[in-house]
């Protein structure tokens, strides 16, 4: 029988299967970082367990570092949590990327970076945008503490299967539209609740038109609409990408990973459980304007009035985050006036998401009222760019240029909004407080944030005219 | 785990639907490295302003205090994948929550920590919340082993997957039980057909 590419990857981590349980499965890969874990070491130290296979387990340090260049954690609660794990990492013997390591980064980033991120692999982490990984055509998806805790002990989890979902994006993307607006027009599309249970494979022209880079973009936001995962095949570009990365397998290993690998996409006449097709052809760039991702439009449209919706909880639930966004029903997105941007975020921090904000930056100035900075999502991200002189062309607007982290997607370290402050931010969640108490965010692309922080407030891309970058340019 | 067979208790109607765990509780919170402690900042952002002065929100309302039972609306739990909100919910009091739907992750988190999330139907949670709502608190009983709610007219009944049930009944370490798989585990590491991942260390 035709096989989905989800069907492939559950069977074949399939270690125990009775009648009425969940399957037990196999995680490959557990990464880990330091908010999530330290209960789950606890346990393990309470129950006197040991990690089964440290060897499959990779840590990193990202959501409470602060992004100053070198970086000093002030907050003693912080500072504790980050101690403990370095002093777990130590205790079981797991891999991490510290603070003072030249390759740390978010752990989204750093994951494909390092190569650890493969096709056909199951990958959890105690946190919900692990549905990055996806993009590889991974099964990837966000765990609780006690789920990272049962990995760490048996390696293995109980899950339920989830529904497979076909999401095919299908259409030329336009000029100006980039990756984070056709995910947040899906989101807008089928709702924050819209894939709840199911693992969402994107397919289709425009998804196999991607980059990389672009795709784990994708990947990174199917939990906004409440996907357990989101996937894509895995092909050439995926192969090119993994290929010659520390961890990704070297010489006649790389060739047979890649002929397993390609056996991994969907057979033809697979059936999904559910099927739903988007044309982009006409998908204008995306600004949200409410307090969840899925209250979003395009930048040419308004702020929506609660009048409009369908039923009297969507009249209310627009009138709250209408009230917390301090926006008036009918008010041109465009003319929406910012006080911060903020490029980052394990969505939108990698090299290609810097070069795209730095064309259109390039020989402007920030808006003298709007503070605006980049977080680059690792390391050597960071390192890449300056080589690439990118800082040079962001420092030189008025961006302020930091080191690698979560920073201000969530605003653990000491990146935060004040009450009140207006954000156009790259990153996943307009949540209430996301982004420090009383912050409002609104989440675009790094193509208009950037192009947000030079005319202070939001502009149509489309109609912004990008500049070329020196040396090695890039050709999107 | 404390085993959860039949729970009486006063409901708490939270009338808002995409619920998040940003506003279960709030980042900040998280730094913390116990199991134990985070009731006081559940809902933290509505229930009191930033100087620790209570606001105006139904849970710092006299009647619903004591509250064990939350009702919320669709997809409650969205968001991130924190543990700290079921933690948060536990440790304030609560042991059954009662909604439309719920957030994948955070559903799952619930069993871990006893706490029952019962998914019904819209028209069913809508009666609920106007009998919630009213002047007089609502107490309910919810009984798990039979798998229906009493004290709102005629008993509810509700499906919950067996395994999960029966853990929450008896109060199961989950790790526990795996571990008894571990020779099907040692077999399926041994016969792993790709045997070209590189150990990451």
């Amino acid at each position: 029988m035709a096989k989905t590419m989800l069907d492939k990857i559950w069977e074949d981590h399939v270690v125990a299967r009775s009648p009425g349980e969940p399957d037990l499965i196999y995680i490959d890969l557990h990464l880990v970082h330091e908010v999530t874990s330290p209960q789950a070491f606890e346990g393990m130290r309470a129950a006197g367990r040991r990690v089964r296979r440290p060897e499959r387990t990779f840590a990193t340090e990202d959501h409470n570092v602060p992004t100053d260049p070198v970086p000093v954690v002030r907050d003693p609660i912080a500072r504790e949590q980050l101690e403990a794990l370095e002093a777990n990492c130590r205790e079981f013997g797991i891999r991490l990327l510290d603070m003072k390591s030249p390759e740390r980064g978010i752990v989204h980033v750093v994951g494909p970076e390092q190569g650890l991120t493969q096709p056909g692999m199951t990958i959890v982490c105690g946190d919900s945008h692990t549905s990055t990984h996806g993009a590889f055509g991974a099964l990837a998806f966000g765990i609780g503490t006690s789920e990272v805790e049962h990995v760490l002990a048996t390696q293995c989890l109980r899950q339920s299967r989830p529904q497979s979902f076909e999401v095919r994006i299908e259409g030329k993307r336009p000029q100006g539209v980039t990756a984070k607006d056709i995910i947040l027009g899906v989101i807008g599309r089928l709702t924050v609740s819209g894939a709840q249970g199911t693992v969402v494979e994107y397919t289709g022209e425009a998804i196999r038109a991607l980059s990389m880079e672009e795709r784990m973009t994708v990947c990174n936001m199917s939990i906004e609409m409440g996907a357990r995962a989101g996937m894509v095949a895995p092909d050439e570009t995926t192969f090119r990408y993994v290929h010659g990365r520390p961890f990704a397998p070297k010489g006649k290993d790389f060739d047979r990973a890649v002929a397993a690998w390609s056996r991994l996409p969907s057979d033809p006449g697979a059936v999904y459980d559910r099927v739903e097709v988007i044309r982009i052809e006409d998908l204008a760039p995306q600004v949200t304007w409410g307090t969840h991702p899925g209250m979003v439009g395009p930048v040419t449209g308004r702020v929506p009035d609660p009048s409009s919706a369908r039923a009297p909880e969507e009249r209310l639930a627009m009138e709250r985050a209408l009230a917390y966004m301090g926006l008036e029903p009918g008010t041109p997105l465009e003319a929406i006036p910012l006080d911060r941007v903020f490029i980052g975020s394990c969505t939108n921090a990698r090299l290609e998401d810097l070069r795209l904000a730095a064309r259109a930056v390039r020989g402007r100035r920030v808006a003298p009222h709007v503070r605006a900075m980049v977080v680059p999502g690792s390391e050597l991200v960071r390192r890449a760019a300056e080589a690439e002189g990118l800082d040079e062309i962001f420092t030189q607007a008025g961006f302020e240029w930091r080191h690698a982290g979560c920073s201000m997607c969530l605003g653990m370290n000491p990146d935060i909004l004040r009450p009140g402050e207006r954000c156009a931010s790259t990153s996943n969640r307009n949540f209430e407080g996301r982004q420090g108490r009383g912050g409002r965010t609104h989440l675009v692309s790094p193509l208009m944030a950037a192009a947000a922080a030079i005319a202070g407030h939001f502009v149509d891309v489309r109609q912004w005219e990008l500049s070329d970058l020196p040396a090695r340019g890039m050709s999107a | 785990m404390t085993p959860l067979t039949v729970h009486r208790g006063r409901v708490f109607p939270l009338d808002r639907a995409d619920v998040d765990t940003d506003q279960i509780i709030p980042k900040q919170f998280l730094k913390r490295i116990q199991r134990t402690g985070f009731g006081q900042f559940l809902f933290y952002d509505w229930r009191f302003e930033p100087d620790g002065r209570e606001r105006e929100f139904p849970l710092n309302e006299p009647r619903y205090r004591e509250a064990t039972i939350l009702l919320a609306r669709r997809n409650f739990g969205c968001g991130s994948s924190r543990e700290h909100a079921p933690w948060a919910l536990l440790d304030y009091g609560f042991r059954v929550l009662v909604a439309p739907s719920f957030a994948d992750i955070f559903y799952n988190n619930c069993f871990q920590n006893g706490i029952l999330p019962v998914v019904l139907p819209e028209a069913t949670l809508d009666d609920l919340f106007v009998r919630a709502s009213g002047p007089e608190p609502l107490t309910l009983e919810v009984d798990l082993p039979a798998q229906v709610i009493r004290g709102a007219g005629e008993p509810i009944p509700f499906e919950i997957d067996e395994f999960r049930k029966d853990a929450l009944i008896r109060g199961l370490d989950e790790i526990g039980r795996t571990l008894h798989a571990s020779d099907l585990i040692d077999a399926y590491e041994k016969t792993r057909c790709q045997d070209f991942l590189a150990p990451v260390h």
